[in-house]
Order: structure tokens, then sequence, then C-alpha cells
């Protein structure tokens, strides 16, 4: 495992080894590695019940680590667990305010709770309600929020005492686009101006994508790829031409000369699809070959991999379908299981 | 969200932990609010204690003509399950109050601040003392009306807000102990109707020497309720009764220990957190 050095290790994060078994369930995490840089976006990718919310809890010290262990800003996350917490700010899976309080409220609670002087936690509270907009809605219960709200006030009080690390479990999920990209936008200047260092869980591939830096695919507690969201695409990565003939009957034609450019994928209806044995090179070879067929095209794409394709490769499965298998098996609640 | 000048950090703050009693104003302030604002919590705290005074303040007033009855008002002798009645909705009240917060996530979010757990447990029972307090004023307001003597004068009504709080702190640790230990309401309610078995096989409705089955008046002898009973039973229809407030406040305090070292107990085993 790489070590992070001097400064730097104090805004980072490393995971070595890290295992939770529970009791009466599986090995949810099984002996990850992972290593976070300072004011990095890591993105950590995985269906539900791979195991992403039980690293969550471990890291953030709400739950303690079967083996191996981790340091969090530079401190161990077994041994000295209020350290852990002093360093970092927490968003979990589900909002968790309390619908009788307002915003404000909320914001002094949690300050308070931190050791923020009053007048320094209502002049940080009301900016930080500003900031993500609920300056209009701060002396409303939260019962009366909107999903995007509440995640955006979970977000505020994670800030609120200035924690240089953040997790983020699953924070968009169930938000509509609108909320989703002011997130996103919120999280990436966190990390641009502010060096805070994040660390992202998700199942959505597009979030993976556009906000980290590096992402880590985990699937059944194993970690299966790690990397840029461009070199995971590269490693497994040629594109995949999808062309339509603009005469039906030219449709054989089009495929058998595809074909010699590469492996023949699945494609929408009156087209097809190959997965181009060199990668874009190959893409003017293609359309000179077409052009001396003399088949006319009506449609030519190109299709970059994506990182579902990424998960396909790591695991035979897209993850899409993985999701929808970990939800048919009731293995949404990757916390519910009894501790070892 | 607004773009605007970069304010979020607040280096110099981490580690700036909060003593104790801060922790337990800011928990207690927000347990009071909670509590204030679901004025629906009151509703079957005051109702049902208050509706089965009416009914046995007129369906067992003949009780009175018992040779050695203690009183001739019913009404009077009957308060002291009322009030009793009180403390029983409050443990299901601190109990499903933090079940809720284990359920929601906003037990995982005091977690990760540098909380206290005995700051967490006296910040909740903040509200249950406000639930108490309002509970008892009513009880009171409304059996005066209703023609119930209060022998002990306007300091006996100090020392029965000190009971009803007291008896409501240590009812309500109980059923800290039960929601932190369960993590989930319909477990606290399912609990509560066991706690209803204390109530009844209690000196409630009779007093003990007057008990006529052995084997009842022996269970209401050993159950501690009565003892609680008695003593706001005492005030309404004796005065000052030494023996039956030293045993009620010494009973409460048993209660309250127990309760205590219980809901520590589970809090232990519900923070995991290293």
């Amino acid at each position: 495992m790489t070590e992070i050095n001097g400064s730097e290790a104090d805004n980072g994060i490393e995971v070595e080894g890290l295992v939770k078994q529970f009791k009466n369930g599986p090995r949810a995490v099984d002996g990850i590695e992972i290593i976070v840089a300072p004011g990095e976006i890591y993105g950590f990718l995985g269906p539900n019940g791979a195991g992403k919310s039980t690293t969550v809890h471990m890291l953030t010290t709400l739950l303690p680590p079967t083996a191996g262990t981790a340091r969090v800003g530079g401190y161990d996350i077994v041994t000295q667990g209020p350290d852990v917490r002093d360093e970092i700010g927490v968003a979990l899976q589900e909002a968790a305010l309390d619908q009788y309080l307002t915003a404000r409220e909320h914001m002094r609670l949690q300050a308070g709770m931190h050791g923020i002087p009053k007048a320094e936690a209502l002049r940080r509270g009301d900016e930080l309600i500003a900031r993500v907009g609920l300056s209009d809605a701060a002396d409303r219960k939260v019962g009366s929020y909107s999903g995007g709200m509440r995640r955006r006030l979970d977000l505020a009080l994670a800030l609120v005492h200035g924690p240089r690390i953040l997790f983020l479990d699953e924070p968009t999920t169930g938000l509509d686009v609108q909320s989703r990209t002011a997130l996103w936008d919120e999280v990436a200047r966190l990390s641009a101006e502010e060096g805070v260092t994040v660390f992202l869980t998700t199942q959505y591939l597009e979030e993976a994508d556009s906000l980290a830096d590096r992402v880590g695919i985990i699937d059944t507690g194993k970690i299966v790829a790690e990397g840029t969201p461009d070199s995971l695409k590269e490693e497994i990565g040629r594109p995949t031409v999808e062309a339509a003939p603009l005469e039906e009957g030219d449709l054989e034609r089009m495929r058998s000369v595809l074909s010699r450019f590469g492996s023949l994928e699945r494609a929408d209806r009156g087209h097809v699809a190959v997965r181009l044995d060199e990668g874009s090179a190959d893409l003017a070879d293609v359309v000179r070959a077409l052009d001396s067929e003399s088949i006319n095209v009506q449609d030519l794409e190109i299709h970059a991999p994506t990182l579902d394709d990424v998960f396909l490769a790591k695991t035979g499965r897209r993850l899409e379908g993985a999701a929808k298998e970990a939800d048919e098996a009731g293995d949404t609640g990757e916390l519910e299981a009894v501790p070892a | 969200m607004s773009a605007g000048t970069a304010v979020l950090r607040a280096p110099g703050f981490a580690g700036a932990h909060t003593g104790m009693l801060t922790q337990i104003g800011y928990l207690a302030r927000r347990s009071i609010t909670r509590t204030v604002r679901q004025p629906i919590l009151f509703v079957p705290s005051l109702v049902f204690p208050l509706f089965l005074l009416a009914v046995n303040a007129s369906g067992l007033s003949a009780a009175t003509s018992l040779p050695d009855f203690p009183t001739d008002s019913y009404l009077s002798f009957a308060l002291g399950l009322t009030f009793m009645q009180g403390a029983l909705f409050a443990t299901m009240g601190a109990g499903q109050s933090i079940a809720g917060d284990i359920q929601h996530g906003f037990f995982n979010r005091l977690q990760l601040t540098p909380l206290r757990g005995q700051a967490l447990i006296a910040g909740q029972l903040a509200g249950v003392m406000i639930q108490g307090l309002v509970q008892g004023v009513a009880y009171l307001v409304v059996a005066l009306a209703f023609g119930a003597h209060f022998e002990a004068g306007p300091a006996g009504v100090l020392v029965l807000f000190a009971l009803s709080a007291l008896v409501g702190l240590a009812f309500g640790s109980l059923g800290l102990a039960i929601g932190l230990r369960t993590g989930n309401g319909e477990s606290v309610q399912g609990v509560f109707p066991l706690m209803f078995v204390l109530l009844f096989l209690s000196s409630g409705a009779l007093p003990r020497d007057l008990i006529a089955a052995d084997w009842f008046q022996a269970v209401a002898t050993i159950n501690p309720v009565s003892y609680l009973i008695e003593g706001f039973r005492s005030l309404f229809i004796t005065g000052w009764d030494g023996e039956a407030l030293g045993l009620a406040f010494v009973v409460a305090l048993g209660v309250l220990v127990f309760g205590m070292w219980a809901a520590t107990s589970a809090l232990r085993g519900r923070m995991e957190r290293t």
C-alpha cells in the first residue's frame, strides 16, 4: 500500500485490508484497499448491497471493522475515533433530520455539539444555509422540505465545523435532475476551491463519471476496479461503432463490412454495432470500407465505453442488473445484519 | 445552490469539544422543542388517564363506604393512579423518541459529533419532564374543578410536581432503555401494555389493606408502583404523610437509578462508534 506522506496525509484516506463480517450476514466488506489523495473526489461505485455504506460507516467510525484498518485525516479509525470525527463531515444515505426542527435550529444544534461558540455558530449557520440556497426556508420546519432541500441541508450540516474530509453516502439518490446538478456543483467547488477531500458513494454511473477524480468499483465487498474514469474505460475500452444503412436492404452487407473491424454487438433495430478491435483509429477505415462497398449511411455513431462497460467487464453483469438483483434479494440494507 | 464567497471552512473548531452541561442544554432544548411542537403527543396522555379517572370516580365511588376507606371522595383517592398513568405515557414517549432517532439516522448524526452518552440520555429526558409537568398541571386542574380535595395545600402542589417530575424521569429512563435496546418504535409500543399490568396489579383501585384477595394484596405489596401511587394519593387525601411520601420518593429514585443504569448500558451497546 502506498503511503501518503507528510502534511498531505492529514487530509487523505488510507484503507488497508478493511473487513466487515456480520454475524448473521455476509462478509459485507472483504479486505478492501483504498487511497484517497488530499483534495480528491473519490467515487465509490457499486450496486445496492455491494458494501459501500458499510465501508462508509467504518471509515466514519460508526462501525468497528472486523479486521484491517484505515487512517482518515491521519488518524486511525479504530484507535482514534474522536480525532477522526473532528476531521470529517458526513452526510449518510438518508438525510437524518428532525422534522420538527427548522434548518436554523439544526445548525445551532450541530454547531453547538461541535463546540462552536454561539455567535460564530449563528454566523456560520446562516452562511451555510445561504450557500445551499435555503435562506427563505431557514425558519420552516424540516418536515415541510422536499427531498432536495433535505439533502442540501444535510450537506450544510456536515460542513458546519469546517471538516477537511467529507463523506457523502449516495447523496443524490431520489433527487430530481436540478437538485442533483446543484449538489454536484457544490461538491466539486468544495474540492476545487477549498481542498476538501470527498469520499462519495453512488450507484449512478453518470455521477461517478462526471464528478469523481478517481473511481473505485465495489461488488460483493471487493474492489473490482479502480482508477480515473477515463483510465478505467480505456482499460477495457474499445469504442463501439453503430451504423444504419439508408436502404434497409443494405443491412446484411453493412453487417458483413463492419464485422471485419471487430466483434458484433447488440444494436437497435435497423442498426449494426461493432466493438472496434483497434479503437477509434479504425473509424476512418470503417467509413472508407462502407463507401467502397457503395453502402449509403443514414446514421453512424461512435460510443465510448462507459463505467457500466467496466463493471460488466469486471463482474460479468451490468451495474443496473446487479442493483436489481440486490433489490430482489432484499439486500438493500447493508447494515441491518448483526455485527460479529 | 447559490454561488458566493467561499465561507465553508472554519479552521480552529476541530476538537473544540463542548462540556457535558452544554451538550445537555442543546439536546434538552431539542427535546423540549420537539415535544412542544407535537401537541398530539399530549392527547393520549391527557385523555386516557382522565377518562379512566372519570370512569373510576363514578363507577367505584361506593368503595368509599367500605369500613376504613381513607376518604369520602373516590375522585381524590383515584388521582394517584392518574398521575402514575401519566408517567407510563412518558415511558412510551421517551422510548419512541429515541427509537425514532435510531430508525431515521438522527442518532448517527449525533454520534458523529463529540456527543457524550450521558448528555444524550439527560437531554432526551428533558422533553419527558416537560410533558410530565404539563400533564400534572392538567390532571390537577381538572380534578380540582370536579371537586377533588387537595389536603397538602399550596406547598403540597410543589411536592406533587416534584414527585411527578421524578417519577416521569424514572419511567422515562426505562422507556429510553427499551428504545435504545430495541431501536424500534413498534417494539416500544409492544412493551407498553406490560407496564400497564404493573399499574393494575397495584393499590391503584383500593388501599392495600382493603384488597380482599390475598394473592392480589401480596402482589400489590411487592409492586413498587403501589408506593408511587400512595405517595401521590397521600397529598390529595391525607396532607403531609411522611412515610407515604418518603417511600414514594425512595421508590422513584430507585426506579430512576435502575432506569439510568439500563439506559446507559443499552446506549453503550447501541453506540458502536470507535
